[in-house]
């Protein structure tokens, strides 16, 4: 029964430490994007992510038990210790760059919320479907913007492609299923990521065609960010994000 | 290149069902349906309505200042026509 909630504790990590992660990242934005209207979007979307990760570690430290909190595994852990999607840590670079890393994950976020609303387990089916609701608006943004920017023009088009093209690769972990997520997904608790990659492929297939984009020729391959193992971005943003809960444990204000 | 500016759209928002759409600000966009996104985030965040008008701001006749005169004056002194002679019922909000 142990390794069943120890199973669970990892799977509810994984699905709250990519919106957190990608939170902190959108919140880098907050005074900088191409526009007024679009920092705010991109904040907004950014605090909705913050609330989805609050809820998941909220519960994934309800399972730990006595002595976790979320603060606690959002600013107590060490980059080993971080579940979430590879993609998701990926520096901001420019617009386009976080444009399209936001893409791919929305499209990712909605196909696996709304599957995993259907979840045996109350807690996750609850949260899911709440950021569902999130995730659409958030698709609805992201999609807007990159056949915006695909069919822009020849610069918007160029930049767009190519940082499709280079984050591509990070791809293959979202739908990369190991034995937790398998062992869970069998007892209708976590959702089997394999499913979702056909409908996935699709939206992301329709959205490159209309905004005139190429699917990259490069194979997805990457993958290691649920079991831990992270590319070198993240040990940096974590260093910013969890300084003030290191330097003054438990303070508040 | 040039940095074209995006038009300006005022924004209106209903606060909720029954009453109606107040103005609440502007803000850019290079279309409508920009435009109503922006203004879901920029003006909807914190509960603020529950339907969303925008219109770009050049499509809009407004009065001019030096017509006040003309315009407005006249009902200064028409105290008639403010149905103050009423007693409204406690419970009717949103007079």
């Amino acid at each position: 029964m142990k390794t069943m909630t120890d199973a669970k504790i990892t799977y509810v990590l994984r699905q709250g430490d990519t919106p957190l992660i990608l939170a902190q990242r959108l919140c880098g934005w907050c005074g900088h994007a191409p526009e007024l209207e679009i920092d705010l979007a991109l904040a907004n979307i950014g605090l909705d992510l913050l609330g989805q990760a609050r809820n998941f570690l909220g519960y994934a430290a309800q399972l730990a038990g006595p002595g976790y909190s979320e603060d606690r595994l959002a600013f107590g852990r060490d980059e080993r210790e971080f579940r979430n999607l590879l993609l998701a840590e990926q520096p901001n670079g420019g617009f386009n760059d976080t444009l399209v890393r936001q893409f791919l994950l929305d499209a990712y976020h909605v196909l696996l919320h709304r599957e995993l609303s259907h979840s045996k387990d109350s807690q996750l089916a609850a949260i899911a479907a709440k950021s569902l609701k999130e995730a659409d608006y958030h698709l609805r943004f992201s999609r807007g913007w990159m056949i915006r920017l695909g069919d822009g023009n020849e610069i918007s088009h160029q930049k767009i492609q190519r940082s499709l093209n280079d984050l591509w690769r990070f791809t293959a972990e979202l739908f990369h299923a190991d034995a937790i997520e398998l062992e869970l997904a069998e007892l209708g608790i976590a959702v089997d990521p394999r499913q979702l990659q056909a409908p996935w492929q699709e939206l992301v297939n329709s959205t490159l065609q209309q905004a005139t984009l190429a699917l990259p020729n490069e194979h997805a391959f990457r993958h290691g960010g649920k079991q831990g193992q992270h590319s070198e971005h993240l040990g940096l943003m974590l260093a910013e994000m969890q300084f003030l809960q290191r330097a003054y444990p438990n303070c508040n204000w | 290149m040039t940095h074209a500016e995006w038009p300006l759209y005022e924004v209106f928002i209903r606060s909720k069902q029954g009453l109606a759409h107040r103005h609440v600000g502007s803000l850019h966009a290079a279309d409508d349906q920009m435009a109503l996104e922006n203004a879901r985030d920029a003006y909807t965040r914190r509960n603020e309505g529950c339907s969303i008008w925008v219109v770009q701001s050049c499509h809009l006749v407004a009065s001019q200042p030096e017509d006040r005169e003309a315009f407005f004056d006249p009902s200064d002194d028409k105290i008639y026509r403010h149905p103050t002679f009423y007693t409204i019922p406690d419970g009717i909000k949103n007079m």
